[in-house]
């Protein structure tokens, strides 16, 4: 043990006391490294975790789901379904979001029988007997805490929702039990419910408590195929892991960017400990000199890279810990992109998580230090005490064949398939192009530097010089610059590029004057026949285009799939949607067609020319109704709908199901018509105006952009984060090296250079080293853009884009970037040189 | 050339103290003069002073009739560029430079056109015997080969005055004999003269006079 003590004092005690402010770069490295790896963890599971006790808070004691779409399944299923054999006792319910009057947020409404959702659901009643009765009266409802809570109501106060375009006007009996649910919720009498939203004869949900002892998985095979197409029977468990896959794939995406910044983090630690461990290698020469075994120098190395991983990872946690309480409250639980407004997650801690993200920095910490520690031991001492051998430390680097494998290996994995609807081949792909690309670098480094021209200017020269001889240091130095941007320059491809895409989608999906909503939120709005003709007859407007939204079960497995009944153009030709491939127009006596999302011909796996069968018109029979058959008959890119959309002609649609509403109208206005006189028209024609949204093309496409942006906003700062981290590891690197080289920056004084040419001599190197960085960045940035967007992208969304490069940004971040390692360089060797440099060169090599 | 007079120099700190006092010196052009004395004497801070990377607390270092505290640091350091010379008892070549490389520093340093710094470093690097090197980095060569790459760098531009500080200190005695032959021979054939400071007997005689530096100053040696 004196041993190990006296070795690790003598290689590292020294170097860390001399230069305090590497070793806090290094543990601040890793520290934001797994900071933001803690942060984001813990947001995205305190989120996925209440959305799921959210989920299954409305299910109670059921055993069993049953659920239908948007339009609801009727309500004869009930009897059907209780009186059957094993059920112990059954709850039918109403469960619709409906839009806050006046506002751009939407409450769960549900409806229950109270009497027997006391059977099932005990929780959500039992603790207000009184409030119970009260329920049964008219326009009654008993409200969520959290709901209660953020909507500042109380006992006796009035909610005002939305129903059609109406506003109905309820008052709050009581606030449901502390603890039922964490979800934004009003509880309402089932019959009510149904009055008051439209819903006669209409259930959304059965849920089934079964006898003690039957078996869930037996009741649900028998029961499935006796019921309507497209209602799904399942587990209240699958019920909330159905509703949370849908965020899973941005959750997962999330997790991978902070894994960046925690990778970025460690590879600083390495960079750090490999040129701190290059420069101290005649002082661990001498100790192997001295009687200090390649065994024992290896461990103490390892024990100071251990010691920095464990000071950077407590601070990590500790910070992480701090930011996900910070960002939780900021931007909520889905951080701005609006998976989860439902509910509103407290921070949940999870130890384990925790001890996760702080082996993960002691381990990326231990292996920075590990690898260079190896090398030291290996190397002969006698070769290590002379001066310019350390070059010599990094020869492993040389070869390419690594690099190749990798980049081979990446072909290989962009073509796998995902993985539980995951790309995580494609991560694995990001992670070889990265690493391949990061070990290339000594060898780029050595092809760039050694055709640099004969340059005049002296401190150019002498740079020149230094990097051509150093091209393997050089190599490191560029990896920390390459590991951040390349990872930069791939995100800013990628959002670039889906925000043009996005930008063109809009164009095409938008190509009226004017757009109605019947509500702007929720599924409780609707446009009567009555209102959809009166619209239609407002003056300004030349036509208009009712469109109906509903939603199907077409997997127990996925959230339901977005049902899209609108009216096709004259002729009967497809609609005008952005088609990617080839597009059918189905003969007389073929099935109709429907024109699927890119989602939802992935997650149905059919491809143009293939059927599928819709529950819609299916009458309202509880038993093994047959759905209606399409035949698919395009596939458009779709950004608006992440669960997937069917697009079928509405006239199609009314006559199998007689459905006569409509959600949204898109009005074309007569030549000199003025938009808001038109949207003024439109208010007076409904019969509730603050019922209507109406908004113009442009402000709809602003709007959207907005939401894009502010979804993307937490990548970018993490990206942000991952590149400062890389900076980090520049700046590092560059001080380690200038402090190495105080004793040239001595002779070079002697022999005639002024501090200013110094500095520009260094500033030279970090311009060089900088420009050769982003250089590599772009490059390799660009190829873990494609996968991105071809892969990752497609397989974690389903969503297709084009590609635009966004010059002028990578520009600006490239020049940022070259501007940063110049200045890093200058300061380092500005802080190398002061005090009497010239004194150093009394000191040996 | 170079008049040292009356220099005092001392330094502060919690172990401040004088180092050097009244020390006077005179050297003529074409002279190679030593500096002994023992260690802590002063000897680094007097070549210091003279070379202009530090100033006397007193008295005045007049090179070519400039008064080297008169001017600032980046006058000395040109003055330093273009008429000094300096050979390290580390040597001090640059590890990532070949030989070629290193000696030809000061005139890249000074910018002096491609061609004719070239020819330069052929001819000090053929009288100093070290041609066949030119191309090797510092770290495979011996220690005696890189002293005398270091006397060409110091000489290369042909400077006014060449400062040596214990340049055989690292050497064998037989490649200390044979570099300090060289050291005079080219600082006679190339440098207005030479200063060598040095504890070593056999290195001061080479030289043609010899000073003793004490805590009492600078004296000739006799005898």
């Amino acid at each position: 043990m004196r041993t190990h003590c006296a070795i690790l004092r003598a290689s590292s005690g020294g170097a860390w006391r001399d230069h305090p402010g590497r070793l806090v770069l290094a543990i601040l490295g890793i520290a934001f490294g797994v900071a933001l790896g803690v942060a984001v963890h813990l947001i995205n599971a305190s989120a996925a975790n209440e959305f799921n006790l959210a989920v299954r808070s409305l299910a109670g004691e059921a055993d069993l789901v049953v659920r239908g779409p948007r339009s609801g399944f009727p309500d004869s299923l009930y009897p059907y379904i209780a009186k059957r054999a094993g059920v112990r006792a059954a709850s039918p319910g109403v469960e619709l979001d409906a839009q806050l009057a006046g506002r751009h947020e939407t409450i769960k409404v549900l409806g229950l029988d109270p009497f027997r959702a006391l059977q099932v659901q005990p929780h959500l009643l039992l603790e207000s007997r009184d409030a119970l009765l009260d329920m049964l009266k008219p326009g009654v409802v008993l409200l969520s805490r959290s709901a209660a809570d953020e909507l500042g109501l109380k006992p006796h106060d009035t909610l005002r929702l939305q129903s059609g375009t109406q506003v109905v006007t309820l008052r709050i009996a009581a606030l449901l039990p502390a603890g039922a649910t964490g979800q934004r919720v009003a509880v309402m009498d089932i019959a009510q419910a149904q009055w008051i939203f439209g819903r006669v004869g209409e259930l959304h949900r059965i849920d089934v408590k079964l006898e003690p002892g039957a078996s869930t998985a037996r009741f649900s095979r028998e029961l499935a195929p006796l019921l309507p197409a497209g209602t799904i029977i399942a587990t209240p468990e699958a019920e909330a892991e159905r509703s949370a896959s849908l965020s899973r794939a941005y959750r997962t995406n999330l997790d991978m960017l902070a894994l960046v910044a925690l990778f970025t983090g460690a590879f600083l630690v390495f960079s750090t400990q490999f040129l701190a461990l290059v420069r101290r290698r005649s002082q661990l020469a001498l100790l192997r000199v001295i009687g200090v075994t390649g065994a024992e120098l290896t461990r103490a190395l390892v024990i100071e890279g251990a010691v920095l991983g464990i000071a950077g990872s407590a601070l990590g946690v500790a910070l992480g810990v701090g930011l996900a309480r910070i960002g939780i409250a900021r931007l909520g639980g889905d951080l701005g992109a609006g998976y989860f407004h439902s509910v509103a997650p407290a921070l949940h801690v999870d130890p384990a998580a925790l001890a996760v993200f702080f082996a993960l920095g002691l381990l990326f910490a231990m292996l920075g230090a590990a690898l260079p520690a190896l090398e030291a031991a290996r190397r002969a001492p006698a070769l290590a005490l002379k001066a310019g051998d350390e070059e010599e430390a990094l020869s492993a680097l040389q070869s390419v064949v690594p690099s190749l494998a990798l980049f081979a290996a990446a072909w290989v994995l962009a073509q796998a398939p995902p993985v539980g609807d995951l790309p995580i081949a494609g991560y694995f792909a990001v992670a070889a192009i990265l690493v391949g690309a990061i070990l290339a670098m000594p060898r780029f480094a050595q092809a760039v530097l050694s055709r640099l021209p004969p340059l005049r200017y002296a401190p150019a020269t002498l740079a020149a010089a230094q990097l051509q001889a150093t091209p393997r240091q050089v190599g490191v130095s560029l990896a920390a610059i390459l590991a951040s941007f390349s990872l930069m320059v791939s995100m800013l491809i990628m959002v670039g590029s889906f925000r043009d895409s996005l930008a063109a989608w809009l164009d095409q999906m938008l190509p009226a004057d004017l757009y109605v909503r019947a509500g702007r939120l929720g599924d409780a709005g609707f446009f009567t026949p009555d209102e959809q003709a009166r619209i239609g007859r407002v003056a300004g407007v030349a036509s208009a285009a009712f469109i109906r939204s509903q939603n199907v079960y077409l997997r127990t497995d996925r959230p339901p799939l977005s049902l899209l009944a609108r009216p096709l153009p004259r002729g009967g030709s497809a609609p005008a949607l952005p088609f990617e491939g080839p597009v059918l127009t189905p003969g007389a006596g073929d099935a109709p067609p429907a024109w699927l999302s890119e989602v939802a011909a992935d997650v149905l796996r059919v491809t143009v020319g293939a059927t599928i069968d819709l529950p819609i018109g299916t009458g309202t029979q509880p038993k093994g109704t047959a759905a209606k058959r399409f035949v698919v008959a395009g596939i458009w890119r779709d950004y608006a709908r992440q669960n997937g959309a069917i697009v079928v002609d509405r006239a199609t649609y009314v006559a199998l199901t007689g459905d006569e509403r409509a959600n949204e109208a898109a009005l074309t206005l007569d030549p000199g018509a003025r938009a808001d006189a038109v949207a003024e028209g439109v208010r007076a024609a409904v019969a509730n105006e603050a019922g209507v949204e109406t908004i113009s093309t442009r402000e709809l496409k602003a709007v959207s952009l907005a939401i894009f942006d502010r979804t993307f906003a937490v990548t970018y700062a993490l990206e942000v984060a991952a590149v400062l981290i890389g900076m980090f590891g520049v700046s590092a690197s560059f001080s380690a090296q200038a402090l190495a080289r105080r004793r040239e920056f001595g002779v070079l004084r002697h022999l005639g250079m002024t501090r200013r040419q110094v500095g520009a001599m260094l500033a030279c190197e970090g311009a060089v080293v900088g420009s050769l960085g982003v250089a590599a960045g772009l490059a390799f940035g660009w190829l873990i853009s494609l996968i991105l967007v071809h892969v990752i992208n497609r397989q974690s969304f389903h969503w297709s884009m084009d590609m635009t490069i966004p010059w002028r940004d990578l520009a600006v971040l490239g020049a940022a970037l070259v501007a940063a390692a110049t200045v890093t360089a200058m300061l380092s060797g500005r802080r190398a040189m002061s005090g009497e440099v010239t004194r150093a060169v009394r000191e040996d090599w | 050339m170079l008049t040292l007079n009356a220099v005092t120099k001392s330094y502060a700190g919690p172990r401040a103290r004088q180092v050097l006092r009244d020390v006077s010196l005179s050297v003529g052009d074409g002279e190679f003069v030593a500096i002994m004395g023992e260690s802590g004497a002063g000897k680094s801070t007097l070549l210091n002073l003279i070379a202009g990377l530090d100033l006397p607390d007193a008295g005045s270092v007049v090179l070519d009739g400039t008064d080297l505290s008169a001017l600032d640091d980046n006058a000395r350091t040109r003055l330093r560029r273009h008429r000094m010379g300096f050979v390290f008892q580390a040597i001090h070549l640059l590890p990532h430079l070949t030989v070629s490389q290193n000696v030809r520093l000061p005139l890249d340093i000074a910018e002096m056109p491609r061609d004719q710094a070239n020819r330069r470093v052929g001819a000090i690097l053929e009288a100093v015997g070290i041609l066949k090197l030119a191309n090797d980095f510092p770290r495979s060569i011996s220690g005696g080969e890189a002293q005398r790459a270091a006397i060409a760098r110091a000489l290369v531009h042909e400077p006014q005055l060449m400062l040596a500080d214990e340049p055989t200190g690292n050497l064998d005695r037989e490649a200390a004999a044979q570099v300090l032959t060289l050291l005079r021979e080219q600082v006679k054939q190339r440098a207005g003269g030479g200063i060598l400071v040095t504890h070593s007997g056999s290195a001061a005689r080479t030289a043609d006079r010899v000073y003793v530096l004490t805590q009492d100053g600078l004296a000739v040696q006799t005898g």
